[in-house]
């Protein structure tokens, strides 16, 4: 456990080699090492020292950089992922009492009146010191269900977990993630990285998979995480066989047994693992027996960092990782009255182990009888000719709505479609109940993943 | 393959997925004595949009819906002429 006020600055100085360290960006990388006598800021330090500043760069490797640097200095960072509308920046500064922005590019509109500073991964000299005065709260944003994002308040302890000890062999290591580190499951591999005293791949906004990979493995990347639609996008690039990491993980949304099978074969060499983390929750636990779900013995357990329940069918977690609270006007409540996050993730025993069947707030209601997309598209996945697959309701205009699956299917799939949505449909048939059955499958050229890795749904 | 063709097939396919029994198909009988519950007919409805790229029954007012086979398989030759 760190002890309090140990900035982000001093855990990056501490671990290991001063240099031989980098941060690999698309578009420009940074040698750790040199941060200890350079900065990514234009400005002096002390005009951010105790304010509360939003952090709005287009690439992440800037925002990377301000992260570490201000740690300790500002009194609040809110990481604004670099696809959130400009709609809703006034919201995110007004809910954040933003008195400070970090841009990589032209200010927005907002700046006005407030201190605004350039990051840029062309280092220059530091003006004033990294002194850390106090716990800096960092603000990260998920989406709200209306379109405004929901902001949550973590910081340096929330993520302690993801803080690892400096070992031998860390200048080896590379850490990379298919996501930005302005997300949860982004910012643990990110922190794990920096702490480990190894290098990280840094994605580009909007980079193709292909192109990512392959720096992945020009760089040796030996980490990797992603969430399973990622992880099923990348498997159908040709560039997945360029890498070869002995750390695959996934997180962010229910992993299936498909997933799991076809990154066994694809890196046999690989330690895979499975996370169960949220922004709201934090990091709850992770499972490397690779199998889907988890034993059933995670539930209850005393004593450990986290403690977990279930109630109304979804999963419920208490730990010190959890964030601290939502900001903002109405912020609702995160704890109920014994400090326990509800994930809003619905899960159910089978056996002795425990499956995630989807999310609460996913749920699809076709005719009164209630389902989870993630039950369906858990199913199709498995058909060896399937990629990726999306459960939704369509508007009939006989009936109100159908259920229906998109595929994605592997190239050189072969002639027969027909065949194939025929051979999905049995499946189905045998795994779910009528219900669920899918109408119409449709084969499609791509399924939509958003920023944070997860599959986009949409409903009719 | 003929629409008309697709049309029969179809019938035959999602009555056989559903557990429906199918009456003997002829242009001169009624969807509603079809064997088809609504379900199924919006199966039957969703899979021709899929394949078809038509979906006449969103756009008709009501006023022309098909009674028959017959008029359901002519609906369809029509919206895709």
């Amino acid at each position: 456990m760190q002890p309090a006020l140990r900035s982000l600055w001093e855990v990056v100085r501490s671990a290991g080699a001063p240099s031989g360290r980098f941060l690999w960006g698309a578009e420009a990388s940074v040698d750790i090492g040199a941060l200890a006598g350079a900065s990514s800021l234009s400005g002096p330090l002390d005009e951010l020292r105790g304010r509360a500043v939003l952090i709005r760069t287009r690439d992440q490797l800037s925002a990377a950089l301000a992260l570490i640097e201000l740690d300790g200095v500002a009194r609040r960072l809110v990481l604004c992922p670099h696809d959130l509308a400009d709609e809703h920046v006034p919201y995110v500064v007004d809910a954040a009492e933003i008195d400070a922005l970090v841009v990589d590019r032209d200010a927005p509109a907002v700046a006005a009146g407030r201190a605004v500073v350039r990051s840029s991964p062309q280092l220059t000299a530091i003006r004033g010191e990294r002194r850390a005065g106090e716990q800096t709260e960092w603000v990260l944003l998920t989406s709200g269900t209306t379109g405004a994002p929901k902001l949550l308040i973590h910081n340096l302890q929330t993520f302690a977990g993801a803080i690892a000890g400096f070992s031998a062999t860390a200048t080896s290591q590379v850490w990379s993630s298919f996501y930005d580190m302005r997300r949860y499951g982004g910012m643990v591999l990110f922190l794990r990285g920096i702490s480990s005293g190894g290098s990280l791949v840094l994605g580009g906004v909007d980079e193709p998979v292909a192109s990512f990979l392959g720096r992945a493995a020009a760089r040796g990347v030996t980490h990797l995480t992603g969430s399973p639609s990622l992880w099923r996008r990348a498997l159908m690039s040709p560039a997945a066989s360029l890498i070869s990491p002995r750390h695959v993980r996934l997180s962010g949304e229910v992993v299936d047994q498909a997933i799991l099978d076809r990154l066994r074969a694809a890196y046999p060499q690989a330690e895979i693992t499975h996370a169960f983390a949220s922004t709201e929750g934090g990091l709850a636990f992770e499972v490397t027996d690779g199998l889907a779900g988890f034993p059933a013995s995670f539930i209850g357990r005393k004593g450990g960092v986290v403690e977990l329940k279930i109630e109304d069918g979804s999963l419920r977690m208490r730990s010190i990782r959890t964030a601290v609270r939502y900001l903002g006007p109405n912020a609702p409540t995160l704890k109920d009255a014994d400090g326990f996050v509800d994930t809003g993730d619905m899960v159910e025993l089978r056996g002795d182990r425990y499956f995630f069947t989807g999310r609460r707030d996913g749920v699809i209601n076709v005719g009164g009888l209630k389902f989870y997309p993630e039950e369906i598209e858990a199913v199709v996945n498995q058909h060896p000719q399937v990629r990726m697959a999306l459960a939704r309701t369509k508007k009939s205009s006989i009936t109100g709505s159908l259920v229906v699956a998109e595929v994605v299917l592997r190239e050189n799939a072969g002639g027969n479609g027909q065949q194939v949505k025929d051979e999905i449909l049995q499946l189905c048939r045998g795994a779910l109940a009528r219900h669920k059955v899918p109408a119409v499958i449709s084969i499609v050229p791509a399924l939509p993943v958003g920023p944070s890795g997860k599959l986009l749904r949409h409903h009719e | 393959m003929s629409i008309r063709s697709q049309i029969v097939a179809l019938f035959e396919e999602v009555a056989r997925e559903q557990g429906r029994k199918l009456s003997p198909l002829s242009d001169s009988l009624n969807l509603l004595e079809t064997g088809l519950d609504s379900l199924s007919f919006a199966i039957v409805v969703a899979r021709l949009e899929e394949t078809l790229g038509v979906d006449p029954f969103s756009a008709a007012r009501g006023t022309a819906f098909p009674v028959t086979i017959g008029d359901f398989v002519k609906f369809y030759e029509d919206a895709r002429k």
